[in-house]
């Protein structure tokens, strides 16, 4: 294990779901800094639509835990402005596939002022949204479009798969004065994990988490993948040794713990719930190649959507998802 | 209250020479743009400049305002220095924006300027965020957004309108409407005659005023100014204006005539104010003239200025991504700040 998982386990920590993490995140973070707010459609006393924020609203109220119209570019754009000018808003987007309907405040205003302003604008954002699929929801509610944030330049995209993570890398979001999506997986938010209860615990942005450790091949697994990887490792533990990174950080990509990793398993597993095509799996394959090509001993293997979008119909969706079943006959492809 | 406000002759002198100011900047960038100087896209303010200099004229310095694409006349009614303007219309080291923003970007938040902006409706979201800043902070300013007569017909513009309305967020929106977007008449782009009609779909006012007459346009916006100040939310000023250039710098325009530009020309902004300022005994035609020789002396040092000032170093294309610079961008600042140049190889 690498040192900084042991020094994070050594701290003092307590059980929490994926849920409950992200809010405690935003419960110390609005305690701890009053430029702080929340902004987003129905997550004050409805508590948002998956629950996220619950009761905030009523530590916080109205003025902190902000209700807005159904105006995804209108409050994108209201969180823009108001990032630029004092103030550290914290968005919930109800869906990552209503992305587009504010893409155009996302990548021409909050993703450029800095650097088209020359660095005299600053931009404290902080945009948290749900991804994927496993729950019924239909093609609209439940993609995964990391891969469109981590892609476009000035945005900064983290994607946890574990309750530690998920509470530190929220708090690191918040924290940052960069836009930074935090991009939740909504199939794990029951899943429970030990969370340390320091209120500075956070992640940095552009660290990578060795969750577990092994010999033969890599496993690179994001989100839900995280811990189905993690179980299939377990249960190939006799014949494999399997180790398992969770990058946590989609852009800025901390590359240098994967090709550590690479450089010594010598396979490579990338595992994440987005379209295959052109998206977050190549950027990591082709990061590898550059710094890791000749230790490479079998060809890399990609576990992801198959460039679908996600069925209705629940034996249709789980064909299409990406499991730990996936991650393990990748392994046993190139094992 | 503001840095000069049409209430005392100091001010209405003010308020004249950065109207002149205005035109004489956007005229000299004209014509550097012509000459090849100066890259990209230009949109000029001429004809225009009262609906800038009156609403700045009711605005406090630390007041917001959020542009367009058509900027420079904002700039340059908020106080902005026509030199690091004109150095960043250059694409120059110097500009507000280190070259990197140019005419369409040109930015200095910390004057209260946030942004010309590229895209055509931005500028109310903006500013219906600073007013959120604003209200949440409790401080006292306010922030007007200011918006084409084509803006108008742009999604994200209700709806920054309709929360600022909602929330009675302390914000100005400003209306110019220069009869056209681009090459399209304002009839044929909107269904209403008065644009400030749809004040009444967020029951707020709204009215529609002569933006030729600079004072018009600052009691308008003092009142809006007011209202928004007190927790009253928002207000629509439609000004009336025109545009006496092209959209752009090239733009043959076989939209219009000669002769509906004549018709608008006499009712010239800048020219009806000198004349009611020189009838109130507050300015000789000769101090006019004065002023304006000063103000293109200045505009030409400006010029003088940005074409003498460095181009920005090959690194500083890599500056301001982040905070702090990723690793994905390190290699090549660091290539950058060595030889001057992107690294070879792969990434
Ligand atoms: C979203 C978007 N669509 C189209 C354009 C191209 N465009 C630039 S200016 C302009 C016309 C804008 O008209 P108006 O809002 O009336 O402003 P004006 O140019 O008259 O000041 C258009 C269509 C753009 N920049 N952004
Ligand atoms: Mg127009």
């Amino acid at each position: 294990m690498t040192a900084q998982v042991e020094s994070e386990l050594e701290t003092e920590t307590e059980e929490l779901t994926v849920r409950e993490a992200i809010r405690q995140a935003m419960r110390e973070e609005l305690e701890r800094d009053e430029d702080v707010f929340l902004i987003g459609e129905d997550i004050g006393v409805f508590g948002g639509v998956l629950e996220v924020t619950g009761d905030l609203y009523e530590d916080f109220g109205p003025e902190r835990i902000k209700d807005t119209p159904i105006s995804e570019a209108g409050f994108m754009g209201a969180a823009t402005g108001a990032a630029a000018t004092g103030t550290r808003p914290v968005v919930e987007l109800m869906f990552s596939d209503f992305t587009g309907v504010a893409m155009e405040q996302i990548m021409n205003q909050m993703a450029k002022m800095r650097y088209m302003f020359g660095g005299k604008a600053e931009m404290p954002v902080t945009v948290r949204t749900t991804e994927g699929g496993g729950m019924g929801a239909a093609s609209q509610h439940s993609g995964t479009v990391h891969s469109w944030i981590a892609h476009f330049p000035g945005l900064k995209a983290v994607a946890p798969g574990t309750a530690a993570s998920a509470k530190g890398l929220t708090k690191a979001a918040i924290r940052s004065n960069d836009p930074v999506f935090v991009f939740e997986n909504k199939m794990i938010y029951e899943q429970r994990g030990a969370v340390p209860t320091d209120e500075d615990f956070t992640i940095p942005i552009g660290e990578a988490a060795v969750e577990r450790e092994g010999e033969d091949v890599t496993v690179v697994a994001t989100q839900r993948l995280v811990g189905e990887s993690l179980e299939t490792a377990e249960n190939m533990a006799d014949d494999t040794s399997v180790e398992v990174i969770d990058p946590r950080s989609l852009y800025p990509l901390d590359i240098d713990t994967i090709v550590e990793s690479v450089k010594k398993t010598g396979r490579l597993i990338v595992a994440d719930e987005s379209p295959l095509s052109y998206g977050t799996h190549a950027e990591i394959v082709a990061r590898v190649q550059e710094e890791a090509f000749f230790s490479l001993d079998a060809p890399i293997q990609r576990v992801g959507t198959p460039d679908t979008h996600i069925p209705f119909s629940p034996p249709l969706e789980q064909e299409v998802l990406p499991s730990g079943d996936d991650v393990r006959e990748a392994i046993q492809r190139v094992t | 209250m503001a840095d000069f406000d049409l209430e005392s002759q100091d001010g209405r002198l003010e308020a004249l020479r950065r109207m002149v100011t205005i035109r004489a900047f956007d005229e000299e960038a004209g014509d550097r743009f012509a000459d090849g100087e100066i890259p990209g896209f230009v949109h000029l303010y001429i004809g225009e400049e009262a609906v800038g200099v009156g609403t700045c004229a009711a605005l406090k310095p630390d007041d917001y305002i959020a542009s367009t694409h058509r900027g420079h006349g904002h700039c340059i009614a908020k106080g902005l220095d026509p030199k690091y303007m004109m150095a960043e219309l250059y694409g120059k080291a110097d500009g507000y924006c280190n070259g990197k923003g140019g005419s369409m970007h040109i930015a200095d938040v910390d004057a209260g300027m946030l942004g010309a902006n590229g895209i055509v409706g931005a500028g109310p979201p903006m500013a219906t965020g600073a007013a959120l800043s604003i209200d949440y902070q409790d401080r006292d300013q306010i922030a007007v957004g200011f918006l084409g007569d084509g803006a108008v017909a742009q999604g994200q513009v209700h709806e920054a309108i309709n929360i600022a309305a909602t929330w009675d967020l302390p914000a100005v929106f400003v209306i110019e409407n220069n009869h056209y977007g681009e090459g399209t008449p304002v009839e044929n782009q909107h269904n209403l005659d008065n644009l400030s009609d749809t004040a009444q779909a967020y029951d707020i006012p709204g009215l529609t005023i002569d933006g030729m007459d600079i004072t018009a346009v600052a009691e308008a916006v003092s009142e809006a100014r007011d209202r928004a100040r007190a927790g009253d939310g928002p207000t629509i000023v439609e000004a009336e204006t025109y545009r006496y250039r092209g959209h752009y710098e090239g733009d043959e325009e076989p939209y219009r005539d000669d002769a509906e530009i004549e018709r608008w020309q006499e009712r010239d902004p800048i020219e009806s104010f000198r004349d009611r300022l020189i009838d109130r005994g507050e300015l000789t035609v000769e101090e006019f003239d004065e002023l304006q020789a000063d103000i293109e002396a200045d505009i030409d040092a400006a010029v003088e200025y940005a074409q003498d000032a460095p181009a920005p170093d090959a690194h500083e294309a890599y500056e301001d991504m982040f905070a702090e610079m990723p690793p994905e961008i390190e290699r090549f600042a660091s290539a950058a700040r060595t030889d001057g140049g992107r690294p070879g190889g792969d990434r």
